[in-house]
């Protein structure tokens, strides 16, 4: 004898939403709270290393958008080319990550920080120091298995909230 | 003043209660003051509940940044809408347009002139007043439909139309369960029936309760069967059109009747302003907020029927068990009007368990197919 026809699948529906109401919400109050992010993420916005680059511009040429712009002057005396201008349109990056895949010197990296919101539309076009990795914009261990060994193993999903 | 043709001014004031202090109008200002007031502050209180009770049932938090709690954000709703822009249809029957929101609130405050807050403590103790009501409060479905015509919009027009059929659907059963509560009460007065119920009559009346609720929650267009302006799917039915102040009135008209129908529950059926320790006019208000809670509760758990559905459940459900209802109360009165109460309370509820688990496996629906 089936019940869920006599009436107690609403009254099962009726328990399950009274102890919703008594659990704790999910809800993460963004400027107070925000989420744990976890250190194994790929992160979607872009850490430039101007130590390892040399400007070869492999990075400009496997970007689908055409936003890397790089400019380079030939430093005759040491013999190598030195990277005047590293420029991204960060406005029209799709976060794909062709660039760090495709780096032959391990001078760019994926990076995940929480703030990447802009003022204005010119904020968006960021250029040498402003790619450089810090504390803010710490790298991300995309196409890095060197980085990821130092990294804690933890899943992607943190529970924990962080208050400010 | 209200005069028959018979009666001059002396011979009216003596017909008059001798409690009313200073004469009519002193009674009708007050109350009417007060009906405002309770009307208003409640509905905001409900459409905060509403919304901080669902948003936790949903596992979210609800609007919590105005004020403690969230509490203000009614008023920050209300002051929204009241700076919208007023915008009417270009080929809006301007008329009808404008006269819909007044004539579907109206009525729905003119239910609160015969609710007790208190022994006596009303705007009319009409004799008849349970008959008032359910006359009173078919006349705002007169607004929702000159809103749906008035705009002339085929959507609005379409929400209005099954809103009407719904609301003239669900009347039958409503007002059959009523009869059960005043065969025990024997009095359409309200206030003779919550000074007749010295046990809540839903104990009485488990069943009378329970389709009374069912219905009231169809005709008010609360969720599950709040399909004609089903808020996550269309944009609103029959008043699409409608913005600005005239769009609050409508808001308010739904939160409004919401507060009548838990103020009916209340007085038919929970023994309206009688507890015990608080003041009267308290117990009335925490039974109302509960019994709205009960309508949050089950918005928030059932999902939305279709328009088959709603008429299959008024027509084939609710009719025949609202009947049989009628019938064993009827007897109950007529055969033990003096009988022990708790055997009669524990008859009733079995009758009702039995009567909705043979129901349920009645009911079939057309599955909205027709075999030509």
């Amino acid at each position: 004898m089936k019940f869920e026809r006599y009436g107690i699948g609403i009254a099962k529906g009726l328990t399950v939403t009274i102890r919703h109401m008594f659990r704790h919400p999910v809800t993460t109050q963004y400027p107070e709270q925000r989420l744990n992010i976890s250190r194994r993420t790929r992160g979607n916005e872009l850490v430039w290393d101007s130590n390892n680059c040399t400007g070869c511009a492999t990075c400009a040429k496997t970007c689908p958008q055409g936003v890397i712009q790089v400019v380079t002057a030939a430093r005759i005396d040491e013999n190598k080319y030195e990277v005047e201008k590293f420029e991204v349109d960060t406005g029209y990056c799709i976060s794909c990550g062709l660039c760090v895949e495709a780096c032959p010197f391990d001078a760019l990296f994926m990076g995940y920080a929480y703030e990447r919101a802009k003022y204005r539309r010119s904020e968006l076009v960021q250029t040498n120091e402003m790619l450089l990795p810090s504390e803010e914009r710490r790298r991300s261990a995309y196409m890095h298995p060197e980085l990821a060994d130092g990294l804690p193993r933890q899943t992607l999903l943190l529970e924990r909230n962080t208050e400010e | 003043m209200i005069t028959s043709p018979g009666l001059n001014l002396e011979q009216y004031r003596q017909i008059l209660p001798p409690d009313w202090p200073g004469g009519f109008w002193w009674h009708w200002l007050v109350f009417t003051i007060i009906i405002i007031v309770f009307v208003l502050l409640l509905v905001m209180g409900y459409i905060w509940l509403e919304r901080r009770g669902m948003g936790r049932m949903q596992a979210r938090l609800g609007p919590n940044r105005l004020g403690p709690f969230g509490l203000l954000q009614p008023v920050a709703d209300a002051i929204k809408v009241l700076i919208k822009e007023d915008l009417v249809p270009t080929n809006a029957d301007k008329i009808v347009h404008l006269l819909a929101p007044i004539v579907a609130f109206t009525p729905t405050l003119m239910i609160f002139a015969v609710v007790p807050f208190q022994n006596g403590a009303l705007l009319a103790d009409l004799n008849i007043g349970i008959l008032y009501v359910v006359a009173i409060s078919s006349v705002s479905t007169v607004g929702v439909f000159m809103a749906g015509w008035g705009s002339n919009n085929k959507y609005s027009l379409l929400g209005a139309m099954r809103n009407v059929a719904a609301v003239v659907s669900y009347e039958i059963p409503l007002v059959l369960s009523i009869i059960g509560v005043v065969l025990i009460a024997g009095s359409l007065s309200l206030n003779q029936i919550v000074l007749a119920q010295d046990i809540p009559f839903i104990l009485l009346q488990p069943l009378g309760f329970l389709l009374f609720f069912i219905a009231g929650c169809a005709e008010i267009n609360r969720s599950p069967f709040d399909l004609m302006e089903a808020d996550s799917e269309l944009v609103a039915g029959f008043h699409t059109e409608y913005s600005g102040m005239k769009f609050a009135l409508f808001y308010l008209v739904e939160y409004a009747e919401a507060l009548a129908i838990a103020s009916i529950i209340t007085t038919l059926f929970l023994g309206g302003w009688r507890g015990p320790l608080l003041p009267p006019w308290l117990w009335f208000v925490i039974k109302v907020i509960i019994v709205f809670f009960v309508m949050v509760w089950t918005r928030t758990t059932l999902p939305r029927v279709r328009i088959d559905q709603l008429m299959a459940l008024a027509w084939k459900f609710l009719l025949p068990l609202a009947l049989i209802n009628l019938l064993i109360t009827g007897i109950q009165v007529l055969a033990w009007p003096d009988a022990l109460p708790w055997g009669v309370i524990f008859l009733n509820f079995a009758i009702a368990v039995v009567l909705v688990l043979l129901w349920s496996k009645l009911f079939k629906l057309g599955w909205g197919r027709v075999e030509v």
